[in-house]
């Protein structure tokens, strides 16, 4: 689950690291209001998408008057999925140094990590690329945790001044958030020493692990709800990850690895998939639902059911299709590939009740329906 | 490891409906499973088998039977660490980790301390590990004799429909396999596929190996390297060619990852480590047969 920077920023200055004094504003009249207020101001569009900055979403702003003028340009503008509907209006800070310090989910080393570099800014990948010793990297031991002494250990030889210590602070406190959060990313790019000698994070990205949303109530009523189409939020409420795409074969497979698979074999057959559609784990028992939802989409010119049962069982989830097929009687071409766990019980249940024989590979179900969508 | 027959088994969870219905499969297919636990139903007895409140207890009392090298576990998500850590406590030699959705950072939590102890994990969100003809334990259809043979080629798949897709037609195409290897679907997982490709290569009873990944993460990118160093024969296939690009949140994903984690990174760097890459997961057979016919019987070691 994702954030807006200003939640991120009001997460981050609960934790003790401070944030440049701002307001939430959802009109060109409040931000220059806003602006009357704090001086200067720095005018951000509140969207989940990155490279803002380079997409013209963030806009300096002298006066009330141009603050006005920014909020009106960035107010709509469209990033990525997103249509920007708050801007911040941020007081502006005199910045002697930007660095980078961000804390996340390290697959490699199987627990968090911690990062910090010099180069803090909008071009810190290319910095990183370019050089990858320019971004220390520090895996925690999470049994342990992230001390002030790891900290220290981490930026030593590194020239930062006299700050150092209050970084060292500050990695401590972002890391600490993160454990306490159940976070897969914190990040501060840049993170601003000023020209008077404070740190202050002029930006703020947070996510939260997914699998952690029930025990992180409060903070994760405050995210942002992914963007759904009306089918996708349908599957959602019925515990489906459905994925609505631009194609017409529409597909019914169990589990996300054999999902992916049936639409990567459907465009290997020249189609285009209509849908990704997921139903793993105890997600099995709802095929008649995912049914539904798949034959919703009126693009959809055929249907390939590849189920592969393992945890999922055939027999269950074949009962379903049969349901929904009944109910709803399709005018479109359907074409079934049924092997392991019940699989014979699901072969006779599709024979008897709708007269079709399940084919014998995957490959040569894929390949009928896409033939027969075009 | 490989799972083996002489290897004794205690399913957390047992009295589950999914415990149940799994330990009854596992128990038929001849894994030798020790016994259960379920702190409300301590004392009790299901399936045949003493029903304990933790695995503690559990190796306390069946210590003189030969105790437990393996532990399962059927538990829901915020159950999985307390369940691992009591599972190390009592000085399991493997946990399997077949939840999907345990918080990241239990399962961290999990994989660092089953490190110190010396306790291997497989998972999480695994559908478990076959061994064809000897035993299984998680979730997988290693009783349907149409998907699973013994056999000598060794299967690693981070899913477990997509793996028995891959099993079905090595079958059918007469090749059994030495085992399969569920590494898990989520991204941090306690044996990767580079530690299963290891695990496969020191098998004196596998001549080959099928790698099945997905897009996302590094694993096949590492695997890779390993596979490089190894004799036998290595075949794969990725899942996610076609999936749309997900969008990343922040900079610090590219920074640590770079240009890895997509379809083309992950083939580019197997096939630079002289793995064949098929389109689709029905070329891997003929590519398997293919390869043990050059390998000859000079490769069947390691």
């Amino acid at each position: 689950m994702n954030f807006e920077e200003h939640v991120a920023k009001a997460e981050f200055a609960a934790a003790g690291i401070p944030v440049p004094e701002g307001r939430v504003v959802t009109t060109p009249a409040e931000a220059e209001a806003a602006a009357r207020a704090l001086g200067p101001v720095a005018v951000k569009a509140q969207v989940p998408a990155g490279k803002r900055g380079k997409a013209g979403a963030i806009a300096l702003a002298d006066t009330p008057a141009e603050a006005e003028a920014a909020a009106r340009r960035i107010l709509g503008m469209t990033l990525g999925a997103h249509k920007v509907e708050r801007v911040l209006v941020e007081k502006r800070i005199a910045i002697a140094r930007e660095l980078y310090v961000a804390v996340l989910n390290d697959p490699a080393s199987q627990g968090p990590l911690v990062l910090f570099s010099t180069l803090g800014g909008m071009d810190i990948e290319e910095a990183a690329a370019r050089d990858p010793k320019s971004v220390r990297r520090h895996p925690v031991g999470i049994l342990a945790g992230f001390t002030a002494k790891d900290a220290e250990k981490m930026l030593s030889g590194l020239d930062l001044g006299p700050h150092a210590q209050a970084i060292s602070k500050l990695l401590v406190a972002l890391y600490d958030f993160w454990r306490a959060h159940d976070a897969e990313l914190v990040e501060i790019n840049p993170l601003a020493v000023t020209a008077s000698g404070e740190l202050v994070a002029l930006d703020g990205k947070l996510a939260l692990d997914d699998g952690a949303l029930a025990r992180q109530e409060s903070l994760a009523k405050r995210g942002l709800a992914e963007p759904l189409t009306g089918l996708e939020a349908r599957g959602r409420a019925a515990g489906l990850r459905f994925i609505e795409l631009d194609g017409n074969v529409g597909i019914l497979a169990n589990g996300a690895g054999l999902t992916m698979t049936t639409m990567d074999a459907v465009r290997h057959h020249g189609g285009r998939p209509a849908n990704f559609l997921e139903i793993g784990g105890e997600a099995y028992t709802q095929s008649k639902p995912a049914l539904e939802l798949v034959l919703a989409n009126p693009n959809v010119r055929s249907l390939v059911v590849n189920f592969c049962g393992a945890f999922a069982r055939t027999d269950v989830m074949a009962e379903g299709v049969v349901a929904a097929w009944e109910a709803l009687r399709p005018k479109i071409p359907v074409f079934f590939s049924i092997h392991g766990t019940g699989e014979e019980e699901a072969v006779r249940l599709v024979k008897d009740r709708l007269g079709i024989t399940p084919f014998d590979s995957m490959d040569d179900a894929v390949a009928s329906a896409v033939e027969a969508a075009r | 490891m490989i799972i083996r027959r002489a290897h004794r088994v205690l399913v957390q969870g047992i009295t589950g409906r999914q415990g149940t219905f799994w330990a009854e499969k596992m128990i038929e297919y001849g894994t030798r499973v020790a016994g259960g636990v379920n702190p409300k139903k301590a004392g009790e007895t299901h399936l045949g088998l003493p029903v304990f409140a933790s695995a503690v207890e559990a190796a306390k009392d069946l210590g003189q039977d030969g105790g437990f090298d393996v532990v399962v576990q059927f538990v829901p998500p915020l159950a999985a660490r307390s369940a691992a850590l009591d599972a190390i406590a009592a000085g399991a030699k493997l946990i399997v980790m077949l939840t999907e959705h345990i918080p990241a950072q239990d399962v961290m939590y999990v994989l660092a301390a089953a490190k110190a102890a010396g306790t291997q994990i497989v998972g999480p969100n695994t559908a478990g590990l076959v061994t064809p003809g000897e035993c299984f334990v998680g979730i997988m259809p290693a009783f349907n004799r149409n998907v699973f043979r013994p056999g000598r080629v060794g299967v690693i798949s981070r899913s477990g429909s997509l793996g028995t897709q891959v099993c079905l037609d090595l079958t059918r195409a007469g090749l059994g396999q030495s085992a399969f290897i569920g590494v898990g679907g989520d991204a941090i997982v306690g044996t990767t596929s580079r530690d299963a490709l290891e695990i496969l290569a020191h098998d004196p009873g596998t001549d080959a190996v099928v790698l099945v990944g997905e897009i996302g993460g590094a694993a096949e990118e590492t695997a890779a390297q390993y596979a490089a160093t190894m004799t036998k024969p290595v075949v794969a296939f990725i899942a996610g060619r076609s999936a749309p690009v997900g969008k990343r949140m922040g900079h610090a994903g590219a920074i640590v990852l770079g240009a890895r984690g997509t379809y083309d990174s992950k083939r580019r760097a197997l096939e630079a480590a002289g793995v064949e890459v098929l389109d689709l997961p029905s070329g891997l057979a003929p590519a398997l047969a293919r390869a043990l016919a050059c390998a000859g019987p000079s490769q069947r070691t390691a």
